[in-house]
C-alpha cells in the first residue's frame, strides 16, 4: 500500500502553521508541503485574538525598548537571545503581512498605527481595530491559497507522531469526512498546533485547543518546557470565559471592585490618574500593567470580599463608559458587541462584569531558536512551542508577532532538514498500523470503555483550577497531581458508543482528552516541583522568587508507567542581568 | 470541551426548553430524522449550549461543527427555526418558550447531521483568487505600503467575513444553481478589488464578471440580510455589476482604452 509522502508536514493550520507553509513555499518551491488541520485553517483559534501584535516601527521606539519589556515582563525566565532575534525580525515580518494584504489600522498619513498595551513603555502594538488576529489568520490563509505546493488535509485529526530510526517520519491521522485512518509519511514535521487553555474550566481558548501537539511530542519523548506558565487575562466574562481584549484598558478603561475603587493602586501598581487626565492611561501602571499582576490582584480583591458576586460568579468591573461611543465604536467595537451578547450590557452606558480566565500557555514543546526540538526530524512553532520568549509571563501581543517569527523560522529549518534526510514510507506505514488498531479499538469493534468523557473532563479542569490556578501551594498541587494519575488511567478505556465513522467527534472528544490529561500531568507535576514564585507561577508557600535556584527552565519528560521527570535547563542571559519587576513608578 | 456553561450555572435547571434535531447519517439512513430533546432552559445560553448539553448528557452521537463560541471562527452556521444563523449567537431567550428546530445550513451537501459540506466554497476562493495581487511590487526594505485611513474604508467592510457559510445557505440562486460563484467568494474578490495596493481587478474579473458571477445574481439581498458580520455581499456584487458596466460601455465608447 503506498502512503503520501511529503517533504514537510505541519500539523495546524492557524498562523503558525500557514506561516511556516508559506515560507517554504516561497523559498523552497520544489518542496511538497502538508498542512494537516483539525479544522479548516480559517477556524483556528489565531482568529480570536483581539487586541495586537507587537515590533518595533516608531521612531520613538527600539530594540532595546521591545527586548526589556519582553524579558521583564517574563520575570527574567525568557532565553535573551531568542528574545533579541524576535525582536529584531519582528518588524519585518509585520510588514510582510501588510504586503499581503492585511488591513493594519493606519494613522492619517497612511502609515501603520500602534496603540499601548500592558507591560510596555512605548506603544507598539499593530492593530487591525479589534480584530487582530482574525485579519492575521485571513490574510495568511487566504495567501496560502495562491502556492501550489502547499497541499492542505482539512479536518484530519492527527493521533500520533511516527517516529523511524529515531527520527520523526510522520503522523497517524483520522480523516474526519470518512473515518479513514491514513498514515503521512514526512521527512520533516512542524507542530503547530496551539495551546490548551481547555484543561482549565474557565478560559478564553476556543473548544480546540487542548494541548494536541503538546501531547503528541511529549508521548515521542520530547521534553515540554515551563509547563506551570500559565496566563491568566485578567478580563474574561465570567461564566463563558469568553475574551474582552486588552485594548479596551488600552484605550483608557478602568477596573473597579464593588466599591467603586480602582483597586489595582492598592496593589502596587502605581496611582490612578483621572480618566479625563491627557496622561491617562500610562504606560506600565494601573490598568495596563502586566497581565499576571492584575490577575493576583483580582484574586487577593477576592479574599477580601471586594469583588461582585451573584449568580454569574465573582468578578469586578471593567468600565470603558467615559470613553463615549463614538471611540468605542471606532476602537473597541467587538468589545461592544460581545459584552452586548455574552453579558447582556451595552458599555458605552454600563461597565462589563470581568474576571481573570485562563488565556496563554507560556509553556510549550521545548524548542531551540529554530524551531528544532531534540527529536531530529520534529519542529514546532507558536504557542504549542517553548522557545523561550514568554518566560514567566507572555508580554500581551508578541504571542501573534511569535507565529509568525517563529512560524517561519520552523518552516525554513523543516525544509533544510528534509533536504537532507529521506522517508522510510514503508516502515512508517507498518509502525503506524499498530496505532491505528488501537483507534478501531476504541469504536470499530463493539468494545464499550467505561469512562465518561464529559465527566473525566470536568474531574480535569476542576483539578486545574483547584490545584494549578492563579495562587498555588503544595499541599493543593499534590493533590492535583494525585487526581491526574488517576485521570490517566482512567482515559485509557474512554467510553465511545458512537460507532460510525463519519465525522465522528465522540471518538475525536476522546483523543482530546487524552492529550489534555497528558498537558495537565505535565504542567501539574513541573508547577508542584518549583518551589519560588515568579511572573504567573505564584506560590503562596514560596513567596519569592529564587533564583539561585530557580532561574531554569523546567523541563518535563513523560513516562508511560509513572510521574513525569522534571529536571531544568539553564535560561540563556545576554544583555539583561536579572532585577526587579516594577510596575506603575 | 463543551460542559462549561452546563457545569458553571447550576442554577434555575427546572425549566425546560424543546429542540428538535436534524439527524441523519447519508452513509446508513435512508432519510434524515428529527430527535427531540428536552433541555435545560438557561436565561444565557445560545443554542450551542444546548447542543453540547445534549451531547454531554444525552446522545454523544449528535455532530455538529464548533469551536470558539465568540462569532468570530464561523464553524457552528446552522438553521435555527428556519434561519440561517450563528448558533453560539441565536439565544434560547429569543425563542423560549417555544420549540427550536435546529437543522443544518440549507443549500450545501450533508455530511452528518448538522455537519456540511463546504469544500465547494473553498474552490471558489481560489476562482476568485482572495488574495492581494499587488498592483507595485515592494521590497520589505522599504517598508509597509501607504494607505490612507479613506482607502482603508473603501475595502474595510469586505474583509470581516467569517466564511460561515451563511449567506449562501439565505442565497436563492445558489440554492437552484450551486454553479454560483456566491456571495461571500464574490465579496472577498472585491475586498482586493478595492485594496489600494492590489491591481489585479482584471485578472478577476474572469470568474467575478462571468456568467457563474455577479450577473448570476437577482439582487434579493438575503445573503446581506443573514450575515452575522455586517459585510453586505449583495452590495459587493452590486458594485461589481457597476465596474462590469462601466467597462462594457467604455469598450464600446473607447475601443482604444478600455482599461
Amino acid at each position: 500500500m503506498t502512503i503520501p509522502v511529503h517533504d514537510v508536514l505541519i500539523v495546524g493550520g492557524g498562523g503558525a502553521g500557514l506561516r511556516a507553509a508559506i515560507a517554504i513555499a516561497e523559498t523552497s518551491p520544489e518542496l511538497s508541503v502538508a498542512v494537516v488541520s483539525k479544522v479548516y485553517p480559517m477556524r483556528s483559534h489565531t482568529v480570536s485574538a483581539e487586541g495586537g501584535s507587537a515590533a518595533v516601527i516608531k521612531d520613538e521606539d527600539s530594540l532595546d525598548h521591545h527586548c526589556n519589556d519582553t524579558i521583564g515582563g517574563g520575570d527574567w525566565l525568557c532565553d535573551q537571545d531568542a528574545v533579541e532575534l524576535f525582536v529584531n525580525e519582528a518588524p519585518k515580518e509585520l510588514t510582510q503581512l501588510e504586503h499581503w494584504g492585511c488591513p493594519w489600522s493606519r494613522e492619517p498619513d497612511g502609515s501603520v498605527a500602534v496603540r499601548p498595551f500592558g507591560g510596555m513603555k512605548i506603544k507598539r502594538t499593530w492593530f487591525a481595530a479589534d480584530k487582530t488576529g482574525f485579519h492575521m489568520l485571513h490574510t495568511l490563509f487566504q495567501t496560502s491559497l495562491k502556492y501550489d505546493p502547499v497541499k492542505r488535509y482539512d479536518e484530519w485529526f492527527v493521533f500520533d507522531l511516527i517516529v523511524q530510526d529515531g527520527r520523526c517520519q510522520g503522523v497517524a491521522a483520522i480523516e474526519q469526512k470518512t473515518g479513514r485512518l491514513q498514515t503521512i509519511a514526512a521527512k520533516a514535521v512542524i507542530l503547530c498546533t496551539g495551546g490548551a487553555g481547555r484543561i482549565f474550566p474557565f478560559t478564553t481558548n476556543a473548544a480546540i485547543k487542548n494541548g494536541d501537539g503538546m501531547a503528541l511530542a511529549y508521548r515521542a519523548g520530547v521534553p515540554l518546557k515551563d509547563m506551570e506558565f500559565v496566563q491568566y487575562h485578567p478580563t474574561g466574562l465570567p461564566g463563558t470565559g469568553i475574551l474582552i481584549t486588552e485594548a479596551s484598558r488600552g484605550e483608557g478603561g478602568i477596573l473597579l471592585n464593588k466599591h467603586g475603587r480602582r483597586y489595582l493602586q492598592d496593589h502596587d501598581l502605581g496611582t490612578p490618574l483621572d480618566v479625563n487626565d491627557p496622561n491617562h492611561p500610562q504606560l506600565k501602571s494601573m490598568e495596563l500593567g502586566p497581565r499576571d499582576r492584575l490577575s493576583q490582584a483580582f484574586y487577593h480583591e477576592r479574599e477580601t470580599g471586594n469583588v461582585f458576586e451573584d449568580a454569574m460568579g465573582t468578578y469586578v468591573h471593567l468600565d470603558v463608559t467615559h470613553l463615549g461611543e463614538k471611540k468605542i465604536n471606532k476602537k473597541i467595537p467587538f468589545v461592544r458587541a460581545t459584552a452586548k451578547n455574552y453579558a447582556g450590557v451595552d458599555c458605552v452606558h454600563e461597565p462589563i462584569p470581568v474576571r481573570p480566565v485562563v488565556h496563554y500557555m507560556m509553556g510549550g514543546v521545548h524548542t531551540d531558536i529554530h524551531g528544532a526540538t531534540p527529536l531530529p526530524g520534529l519542529y514546532a512553532a507558536g504557542e504549542c512551542a517553548c522557545v523561550s520568549i514568554n518566560g514567566a509571563n507572555r508580554l500581551g501581543s508578541n504571542s501573534l508577532t511569535e507565529l509568525l517569527v517563529f512560524g517561519r523560522r520552523a518552516g525554513a529549518s523543516a525544509a533544510a532538514f528534509a533536504k537532507e534526510n529521506s522517508v522510510d514510507a514503508d516502515a512508517v506505514e507498518s509502525q503506524a498500523q499498530a496505532r491505528a488498531d488501537r483507534i478501531k479499538s476504541m469504536y470499530a469493534e463493539g468494545k464499550e470503555g467505561e469512562g465518561a468523557i464529559a465527566e473525566i473532563r470536568d474531574a480535569l479542569v476542576d483539578t486545574t483550577e483547584e490545584g494549578a490556578g492563579i495562587y498555588r501551594e503544595q499541599k493543593k498541587l499534590d493533590a492535583t497531581c494525585e487526581v491526574i494519575r488517576e485521570l490517566k488511567a482512567r482515559v485509557k478505556d474512554l467510553k465511545v458508543t458512537d460507532r460510525s465513522k463519519t465525522f465522528n467527534t465522540q471518538l475525536t472528544s476522546a483523543l482530546e482528552l487524552e492529550f489534555m490529561v497528558d498537558t495537565a500531568e505535565a504542567l501539574a507535576f513541573s508547577a508542584a516541583a518549583r518551589k519560588e514564585s515568579r511572573g504567573a507561577h505564584q506560590r503562596l508557600d514560596h513567596p519569592e522568587r529564587d533564583d539561585d535556584k530557580y532561574m531554569r527552565h523546567s523541563m518535563a519528560h513523560r513516562k508511560e508507567d509513572g510521574d513525569p521527570k522534571i529536571d531544568y535547563l539553564d535560561v540563556v542571559i545576554t544583555r539583561w542581568p536579572p532585577g526587579d519587576r516594577v510596575y506603575g513608578k | 470541551m463543551a460542559s462549561n456553561a452546563a457545569t458553571t450555572n447550576g442554577s434555575g435547571a427546572e425549566k425546560t426548553i424543546t429542540l428538535e434535531v436534524f439527524r441523519y447519517l447519508p452513509d446508513e439512513d435512508s432519510e434524515p430524522r428529527y430527535d427531540t430533546y428536552e433541555v435545560p432552559y438557561k436565561q444565557e445560553w445560545v443554542v450551542l449550549d444546548a447542543l453540547n448539553w445534549i451531547k454531554d448528557n444525552v446522545d454523544g452521537s449528535l455532530t455538529y461543527r464548533w469551536s470558539c463560541r465568540m462569532a468570530v471562527c464561523g464553524s457552528c452556521g446552522m438553521m435555527v427555526n428556519g434561519e440561517p444563523e450563528l448558533t453560539c449567537s441565536s439565544f434560547l431567550r429569543d425563542h423560549y418558550p417555544n420549540k427550536i428546530r435546529v437543522e443544518p445550513l440549507s443549500h450545501f451537501p450533508v455530511m452528518r447531521d448538522l455537519v456540511i459540506n463546504m469544500d465547494d466554497f473553498m474552490h471558489k476562493m481560489e476562482d476568485v483568487k482572495t488574495w492581494l495581487i499587488p498592483k507595485e511590487p515592494r521590497n520589505l526594505e522599504d517598508g509597509e505600503y501607504r494607505q490612507s485611513p479613506a482607502e482603508l474604508a473603501e475595502y474595510k467592510d469586505f474583509s470581516m467575513c467569517i466564511n460561515c457559510m451563511l449567506c449562501y445557505s439565505a442565497c436563492p440562486v445558489y440554492g437552484l444553481d450551486s454553479t454560483f460563484v456566491g456571495p461571500a467568494a464574490l465579496a472577498l474578490g472585491q475586498r482586493y478589488n478595492l485594496d489600494s495596493r492590489d491591481g489585479a481587478e482584471d485578472e478577476r474579473a474572469d470568474v467575478i464578471q462571468s456568467d457563474h458571477g455577479v450577473w448570476h445574481c437577482t439582487f434579493v439581498g438575503a445573503c446581506s440580510k443573514v450575515c452575522p458580520k455586517s459585510v453586505d455581499p449583495a452590495g459587493a456584487i452590486q458594485m461589481g455589476k457597476v465596474k462590469g458596466t462601466t467597462d462594457w460601455i467604455k469598450s464600446k465608447l473607447l475601443p482604444w482604452g478600455s482599461k
